[in-house]
């Protein structure tokens, strides 16, 4: 397919791997920020094809993963109220809460829809006016126009039925929380491709001068990635650490202006609590006070206690590039996809899922 | 979850705000996309669609542009290609 297949020519891969070798004269740890990236680094082999040295850190770019466990059981409380109908995306079915997940509640009775689209919310809405339908929404500033999109639909509409559980987060706060951890070791970023050509990448300039640690906005083939990769690596050898674009035929230094500004309209930034890292300041999108009538939080008050994680499970440390998933003790044998015991293991772009389908035989052999 | 598809517009259904929709083929298969965020998408134009919406257009310069650039590294690292006898 035209804008895909290009980027996955091997033969360009190489000739750029063999590039990274060549200028690469030390070690160098690098993160990519997006579960996509980290999904299409395992299945193309990019690590694999890169320099020993060169060290591909996956990030905690999967909205799915960091939905925290609170959010997930308040999404369960809300299912299982009276003439509800709970719409989300498929990835958040299986996602553990405290107790269950969403798949688990829908065979006990919970009316839980999945939807492709926010938008897809609206018609159910519409058609089932006796019933409150609540849209689950997780992701990133990329899914967040979706989302927003939604929203101004049913207030223009005045739908009244209609409402929404926002675990929306933001990106740079969470590269300012890694790059502020103790013992961080992440020295350049490939920035999510797609999260930029809604937002742009000014917010990552004063991030980048601040900590002098190259950005690098990245696509999400193997030629993008190796493309962001090689840039990275450049900029970090010449000692540089500049935001820099390797993805341009998507993303434009401001962005989509139509996009952010329906965001600003929309959404207010709060603090949020991400799976496995804790709150982070300033990282979530929730509903303006002018909408305050479509958010689910203040319609229904599905209060839920916060749990601990499983103790066994390090999803907190692999989110941060800290640890990767094959040194979990569990991955792989108690913790798999049919049975994840955290959430890194639920989605397909969770880190420890991409090493388990693409990895495993390699990755836990002793 | 941050996956965007590349589609070609085919045909512009509405043009209204908050509302504009589109048919977009997506390498065969024809979707209906929301397309109120990419204004400046017409016919023929290849959009990036993320949750059933347009998020941005895809500028074919400099798609080419990223291309030539891979082909010359490939031409520096891997030598010039054998000539033909
Ligand atoms: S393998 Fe399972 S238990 Fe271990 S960190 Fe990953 S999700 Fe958690």
């Amino acid at each position: 397919m035209k804008h895909l297949d290009e980027y996955r020519d091997p033969g360009l891969a190489r000739a750029c791997a063999r590039r990274i070798a060549r200028i690469a004269t030390r070690p160098w740890a690098i993160m990519e920020i997006c579960g996509g990236q980290t999904h299409a680094i395992m299945r193309f082999g990019i690590d694999a094809l890169l320099p020993a040295g060169i060290e591909l850190l996956h990030g905690p770019g999967c909205p799915v993963c960091v939905t925290p466990v609170e959010m997930i059981d308040s999404a369960i409380a809300i299912a299982f109220q009276p003439d509800v109908i709970l719409a989300s995306f498929g990835d958040m079915l299986r996602v553990p809460g405290s107790g269950e997940d969403l798949l688990s509640a829908r065979a006990r009775g919970a009316q839980v829809r999945v939807v492709l689209s926010p938008l897809d919310a609206l018609p159910l809405a519409r058609a089932n006016p006796e019933r409150q339908v609540v849209f689950f929404a997780v992701g990133f500033e990329t899914t967040a126009p979706a989302t927003a999109l939604a929203v101004a639909q049913a207030a223009r509409e005045g739908l009244a039925n209609f409402s929404m559980l926002c675990a929306h987060v933001r990106v740079p706060p969470a590269i300012e929380a890694i790059l502020e951890a103790p013992g961080n070791r992440v020295q350049g970023f490939l920035a999510a491709g797609h999260v930029c050509t809604v937002m742009g990448y000014t917010e990552y300039e004063p991030l980048a001068a601040r900590h002098r640690v190259p950005i690098v906005v990245t696509g999400f083939e193997p030629l993008d990635i190796l493309h962001g990769t090689l840039a990275c690596v450049e900029q970090l050898e010449a000692g540089r650490a500049q935001v820099e674009n390797c993805y341009a035929r998507a993303v434009r230094r401001e962005g989509n202006p139509a996009a952010r500004e329906l965001i600003g309209e929309v959404f207010d930034i709060v603090p949020r609590r991400w799976r496995g890292m804790g709150e982070i300041a300033a990282s979530g999108f929730a509903l303006r006070d002018r909408y305050a009538r479509f958010d689910a939080r203040r319609r229904f008050t599905a209060a839920a206690p916060v749990p601990a994680q499983p103790s066994e499970c390090l999803s907190g440390l692999v989110l941060r590039g800290a640890k990767k998933p094959h040194e979990c003790p569990a991955f792989g044998t108690r913790c798999t996809p049919e049975r994840p015991l955290g959430a890194t293991m639920v989605s397909s772009e969770g880190a420890c899922a991409a090493y388990y389908r693409y990895r495993r035989p390699v990755a836990i052999a002793p | 979850m941050c996956l965007s598809v590349p589609g070609q517009v085919v045909e512009i259904l509405e043009d209204a705000p908050l509302a504009r929709r589109a048919r977009v083929d997506f390498g065969g298969t024809l979707r209906e996309t929301n397309l109120a965020l990419a204004p400046e998408a017409g016919v023929g134009d290849w959009v990036l669609v993320h949750a059933g919406i347009a998020i941005g257009c895809i500028d074919a310069e400099q798609a080419e542009r990223a291309l030539a650039q891979f082909r010359e590294i490939r031409a520096l690292e891997d030598g010039p290609p054998e000539p033909a006898p």
